[in-house]
């Protein structure tokens, strides 16, 4: 595939998620569908961190801690500060990063199994960091957030005020999905860019990176960095979703879909995050009606799929390569 | 303050226990068993069942709890996790595999057992009293026959045929099989053995703190952290780290207690500290 017509379908894509989309749901009446597909868009938002971190060799299962930090910061703001959120927003993904930074300095020497713990244990210490914090409100959370504000620019309406809209779902929609692109877009920019390869070559070799002059400590903190930045983004518009966050929103369990999330899609495709969050939550969402046996249907389905497909969705259309 | 060492060291010898489980599975296949927790839960609610509600032996229900994992351990390996980890490009899949049968366990256990929390009665009566230290029986019992099955496991691992073997998979599969040693199966009496130790601290536990279907993750989030603590894969280690966290738990329950439930995150944090200085743990290979 050529570059241009590789674009023409990215742009259909996007076109069709834009438009397609909320046309269908008008056409057939399921209002319901849009809140399912903006956490879809946003959960592999989420989970798109996640996968850079694997992109770099590393197990990461603390992805919920940095989703909780953003979704935080961005309802303190907006609600004790009373900042307009699209500015929380990006101030959510910068706190993110920076904490990233501080914490990853001294856990992103540890690799393997030890790294996925001590992510994992992260999640844990955000979830109690925010019980103990005054500022956090404790186990009642922040709840009852303003719906997000208009912005304008030179009186021109960029984006309305969610509040004065009659379907803010559709917006709240629209809003996520033009995220998604945006960070899969820069995602798979910075992927195929020369950090991109050098991301690569950390994920295979370590030593041998460092032995031929790659800076190895900085490239996997920055990684890391845009990957919380990416969370912390996600858990943002979370919050301003639901209007309210929790101690409990974002669990270890959370931490662990996201993982399993880009398991799922595929660890070797930019796209598989989204692939893998939209397969998991339908998933789920579609075995509702099942009630008490929810869980185990989901489950048995997961690792008949990991006996089938052991190398993720997307390897479907590899060819089998010898011993895999 | 003996109160407190003498609580830190019966928590300690139950944690002790289930890390070392953890840690048998990781250093024979190099997979992290996310279902640890839930395997304690299992060992719990079969002693329920037995003990409590039928009212036989405690003795004969711990067995069967250590029975009814072991069987089940040895099923996950044989016919989950040895074909993924023959067919999968990258070894992390067998991670995505430990959680799924995770949920599994979970959703089979809210089945069976329910969400409420189950208790049985007291295995003994009574409480030991001296000046300094108050200690009901049961806890003691518990704690001795915890430390006494930390014992015949090392002895087991050092001085049985089936014990030198799992050594030598741990150290190096491949040099192992090259000497003879059939490494499925022994891989299969790991894992069985593995799960075996968290169903019977299920089992004891059950006595004292009862179970409920939730508290399988927490757990295993505690396996994990005893694990790094000790290092991934040494059986010394997980003894080590089952004891500190024990011991860390009691004393800051001791002496954190006006600043509210903060205990848990000074752990955390300690062992952050902990861990930029010794990636490994205390006594970890390197790189796991």
């Amino acid at each position: 595939m050529t570059n241009a017509t590789k674009l023409l379908l990215a742009a259909a894509c996007v076109l069709f998620l834009l438009v397609g989309v909320p046309a269908l749901i008008a056409a057939t009446g399921r209002n319901d569908l849009y809140y399912t597909l903006t956490s879809v868009a946003l959960l592999s938002i989420i989970s798109g961190g996640v996968w850079l971190t694997f992109y770099i060799g590393r197990i990461n299962i603390g992805q919920g801690a940095f989703a909780l930090l953003g979704g935080y910061v961005s309802a303190v703001l907006v609600t004790a500060y009373g900042i307009s959120f699209w500015l929380t927003l990006p101030v959510a993904g910068l706190v993110c990063a920076l904490a990233s930074v501080l914490i990853g300095l001294p856990i992103l020497r540890l690799r393997g199994v030890y790294f996925a713990m001590v992510t994992l244990t992260l999640t844990e210490v955000m979830r109690l960091l925010a019980l103990a914090v005054p500022i956090t409100n404790g186990a009642k959370g922040i709840v009852s957030i303003p719906l997000p504000g208009g912005v304008s620019l030179f009186g021109l309406t960029l984006i309305p005020d969610f509040a004065t809209l009659e379907n803010p779902r559709l917006a709240f929609y629209l809003a996520s999905v033009v995220l998604m692109v945006l960070c899969f877009g820069a995602l798979y920019r910075l992927v195929h860019s020369r950090i991109g390869h050098i991301c690569l070559s950390l994920q295979q070799n370590e030593e041998l990176a460092s032995s031929i002059g790659v800076n190895i400590a900085s490239i996997r903190v920055l990684a890391y960095a845009i990957s919380s930045f990416l969370g912390g983004l996600g858990g943002a518009m979370f919050a301003a979703i639901s209007q309210s966050i929790y101690p409990s929103s974002f669990t270890v369990a959370d931490s662990v879909n996201f993982m399993l999330n880009c398991f799922l899609g595929g660890l070797h495709y930019v796209l598989g995050p989204i692939l893998g969050t939209f397969a998991l939550y339908f998933g789920w969402d579609l075995l509702f009606q099942t009630g008490v046996y929810q869980l185990l249907i989901f489950s048995s389905a997961l690792i008949v799929l990991m006996l089938v497909l052991p190398n993720g969705l997307l390897s479907l259309r590899l060819p089998r390569k010898k011993g895999a | 303050m003996e109160q407190v060492i003498a609580n830190g060291l019966y928590l300690g010898a139950q944690y002790a226990l289930i890390a070392l489980g953890l840690t048998l599975i990781f250093a024979l296949m190099n997979v992290l068993n996310f279902a640890h927790g839930q395997m304690y839960v299992l060992g719990g609610f079969v002693t329920y069942t037995i003990y409590g509600q039928l009212g036989l032996p405690f003795v004969l229900a711990l067995a069967c709890s250590a029975l009814t994992l072991a069987i089940v351990g040895a099923l996950v390996e044989k016919f989950l996790f040895r074909p993924v980890i023959k067919r999968s490009a990258r070894e992390e899949s067998t991670m995505l595999l430990a959680a799924a049968i995770a949920f599994l366990m979970d959703a089979i256990i809210l089945i069976l057992f329910g969400e409420k929390q189950r208790g049985v009665p007291k295995i003994i009566n009574g409480v030991f009293v001296s000046d300094s230290l108050v200690m009901p029986y049961d806890r003691i019992l518990v704690g001795v026959i915890a430390i006494a099955m930390i014992a015949s496991f090392m002895a087991y691992m050092q001085y049985s045929r089936t014990g030198r073997a799992m050594r030598a998979l741990a150290q190096d599969r491949v040099a192992a099989q090259l000497m003879g040693v059939n490494v499925d199966r022994y891989s299969m009496i790991g894992f069985a053995l593995g799960a075996l130790l968290a169903g019977v601290v299920g089992g004891l536990l059950v006595t004292i703190t009862g179970v409920n279907s939730g508290i399988g993750g927490p757990i295993s989030i505690k396996a994990f952290l005893m694990v790094m603590i000790g290092g991934a894969g040494v059986v010394g280690g997980a003894i080590a780290g089952g004891f500190i966290l024990g011991m860390m738990e009691s004393v800051g329950l001791n002496v954190l207690r006006e600043f509210g439930d903060v205990t848990y995150l000074v752990i955390f944090v300690l062992l952050m500290v902990f861990l930029s200085l010794r990636p490994n743990g205390l006594m970890g290979k390197p790189w796991g």
